[in-house]
């Protein structure tokens, strides 16, 4: 059994590695599969793991001691219990499927064999932060994806957008990294350890204080890396990088790594109820917050990461309110419709030659058929109908809010779900049916190669039966995590299924109805509130004017007042002081003796001076 | 009567005279002469301060200044004649190889 935990471990890492060693070399297309391959292998062992720790119970081990210092003690330790498999599975699952996308995407690229080496290094630190035993490891695999998104995201790195992109996503989760290493310091300095055993059977004899502050701090690492308002604007302007990685890391598993985080620590946030509802409140707002920015962008990616925002928001809404299953089952079927979305907007961005304005796309259906269906079933499971994924997990965290009383966050996810619906169809309609745009462009766009295809198609299975498992997977993770169960009349969770279901469906209709007869009016891009919601509410821009503007003139305030006119004059003036001294004191050595002679009787005369002068006293 | 004010007094007088000869003087053998009074003043001083506290540690030590003094102008006039047989000349300012 502990075979396969280092299997599905360290697959990834000899996946990179090797890859790496071709890393400088035009394309090699061995690189792809092998990379394919390794990380299939380490699926294939998280799958073995899923049932032995249904078979036997959790599994945890210590490969060796890391840092042991004095009282503190931090061992290579990886723990594989019912939430970190279903993260695994998850991640996994979806890493091999993009990994064998990417063969056929990143077909013509020269970097080809670059891209599988940090793209199995993302793997292999997703791995590390699910199977962590401790909050060290967690970090440690926290800062490794964070490392491996800023090189996918920089990968074109000759393009200016992409290499200030992958900045932005780096900086804006350091800022929150500092937020989680103070929450990792404080529990160090209550506690005394970082073991998540110890922790949270000790958390609860804390003073409420100190553990509130502890869940805020962690709270706000976890707000950076699922780039949670106000620290959201990174997310969408990382579909810069290639779209695989939009799919694996900003759909899927990264962007996730926040919620993952406020599920693991579920023992510590169930202590501090109002925190939680904070989170959840939050979340709601963001869920809201985003759908409404990607009811009217044009670009084909960002839309689809603004309903990742939205979707994470749902998550910490369950999260919050504490019910942890729900908020890893709607992660766990989000990952797979997402992704899903992700690689069909991938082979339309090849069919249109990197076009990425839906409104220059339009009946695409008559040639993309494969990827058209692909992705209408993908949206479909994304607005939550039934029978479809998105229904399962996305209805549930609805219920959560009205279960809570918290009806405001309800009513918020409520208009969220027809929002969801609403953007999703647009974004359907607009690239497959419709007017042909594309012709204007003189494109003949075809579909992907077939293997492409087959990959995706477990993605869409899963989109559409994942919902099923529900039950199975309600079981399985109870057994570690906190149970949550909704207490609603059968007759008022009919209802309230059938008013979500309702108004998902009217949203579908709606963008159907609008879009068939030519859209909206022209006239509506004129509006004050179409203006503020294609400019992401001027986020960006107020960002750029009041920190960045301020904080680059701050800089330039400091470089070229005080660093050159103090601190490097002040160096300067010390070396020319010396210099000049010299300078003037070479004249002494004239090379007469006699000359010397007196200098050495002048130095004499001043020791003695001094001798006299500073005499002991007795 | 001829206290330890008087040798030491004596001392230094000839100390100052053998220092300003050092300083002033260019003939090498004149400054060779300089040095021998510096050493002769201070062999006053050490053996009238050992006689006035009764040690003897004093005037042994002067009987080693003399020893190497007498071993230093050895060595120094056999240099001074090699220079004197090369350039002809003892002057001071003759001898500023080392300039810096």
């Amino acid at each position: 059994m502990e075979k396969y935990l280092y299997i599905a471990l360290f697959a990834p890492l000899a996946s990179s590695l090797f890859v790496a060693l071709f890393a400088a070399r035009p394309k090699m297309l061995f690189t792809g599969i092998v990379a394919s391959l390794l990380i299939g292998v380490s699926m294939i062992a998280s799958f073995i793991l899923l049932i032995d720790v249904n078979n036997y119970g959790p599994l945890h081990v210590t490969m060796m001691d890391w840092i042991s210092a004095g009282n503190l003690s931090i061992p290579f330790g990886f723990v594989v219990d019912e939430v970190s498999v279903i993260m695994m599975v998850t991640v996994t699952l979806v890493s091999t499927i993009v990994h064998i996308y990417s063969i056929g995407y990143m077909d013509h690229d020269k970097s080809f064999n670059r891209f599988f080496s940090y793209l199995s290094a993302f793997v292999f630190s997703m791995m590390i932060l699910v199977m962590s035993d401790n909050f060290v490891g967690l970090f440690i695999g926290w800062e490794g994806v964070g490392l491996c998104s800023w090189l996918l995201i920089g990968f074109w790195y000759h393009k200016h957008s992409a290499s200030w992109a992958a900045n932005e996503a780096f900086i804006m989760n350091r800022i929150a990294d500092l937020g989680m290493l103070m929450g990792l310091f404080l529990i160090y300095w209550q506690l005394g350890s970082f073991q998540y055993d110890v922790v949270f059977a000790n958390v609860k004899h804390l003073d409420p204080a100190i553990i509130t502050t502890i869940g805020i701090f962690l709270f706000i690492g976890a707000m950076g890396k699922s780039a949670q308002f106000p620290l959201h604007t990174w997310l969408a302007d990382a579909m810069e990088g290639p779209t695989p990685v939009s799919a694996l890391i900003h759909a899927a598993t990264m962007v996730t790594a926040g919620v993952y985080l406020v599920i693991r620590c579920g023992e510590l946030y169930t202590l501090i109820p109002h925190v939680g509802f904070a989170i959840a409140s939050l979340g709601a707002f963001v869920a809201l917050f985003a759908a409404s920015m990607a009811l009217v962008n044009n670009d084909l990616k960002r839309i689809i990461a603004y309903s990742t925002l939205s979707q994470l928001g749902y998550m910490f809404v369950a999260a919050g309110l504490g019910a942890y299953w729900i908020a890893l089952f709607h992660l766990m079927t989000h990952a797979f419709f997402k992704s899903l979305l992700f690689l069909g907007a991938g082979n339309v961005m090849h069919a249109m030659h990197d076009e990425l304005n839906i409104k220059k796309m339009g009946g695409l259906y008559g040639s993309m058929k494969a990827t058209a269906i692909l992705m209408s079933i993908a949206s479909v499971a994304l607005a939550g109908i039934y029978p479809f994924a998105g229904f399962f997990s996305k209805d549930k965290i609805l219920e959560v809010a009205f279960n809570e009383g918290a009806y405001f966050l309800w009513f918020a996810l409520f208009i969220g779900a027809g929002l969801t619906a609403f953007y999703s169809f647009r974004l359907v309609m607009l690239v497959f049916f419709g007017e042909k745009e594309y012709k204007k462009q003189g494109l003949h766009p075809h579909e992907a190669q077939n293997f492409v295809i087959y990959a995706l198609v477990p993605l869409g299975l899963l989109a559409i039966v994942a919902g099923f498992f529900e039950h199975a997977f309600h079981g399985f993770v109870t057994k570690l995590l906190r149970n949550y169960e909704i207490h609603i009349d059968h007759g008022v969770e009919a209802i309230l299924i059938a008013a979500t279901l309702g108004i998902a469906i009217s949203g579908i209709a709606f963008a159907i109805y609008m879009y068939k007869r030519g859209g909206f009016p022209k006239s509506l891009e004129e509006r004050a509130c179409y203006k503020i919601l294609s400019n992401q509410y001027f986020i960006p821009y107020a960002y750029e004017r009041f920190i960045m503007k301020p904080f680059t003139a701050l800089s330039h305030f400091f470089w070229v007042s005080i660093d050159t006119k103090i601190i490097d004059a002040t160096v300067d003036l010390i070396a020319r002081v010396f210099y000049k001294s010299g300078e003037k004191a070479r004249k002494m050595q004239s090379g007469n003796l006699s000359d010397m002679l007196r200098w050495m009787v002048m130095g004499i005369v001043v020791l003695l001076i001094f001798a006299i002068l500073y005499r002991p006293t007795v | 009567m001829i206290t330890l004010t008087h040798y030491l007094v004596l001392a230094g007088l000839l100390f100052a005279i053998g220092l300003v000869g050092v300083m002033k003087r260019t003939n090498l053998l004149m400054l060779f002469f300089s040095t021998e009074i510096l050493l002769n003043a201070v062999n006053i001083g050490f053996v009238a301060v050992s006689k006035y506290y009764g040690d003897l540690s004093g005037q042994l030590f002067a009987f080693f200044i003399i020893a190497v003094a007498a071993s230093e102008v050895a060595v120094g006039l056999g240099l001074l004649i090699l220079w004197y047989k090369r350039n002809g000349t003892v002057d001071l300012n003759s001898l500023q190889i080392m300039k810096g």
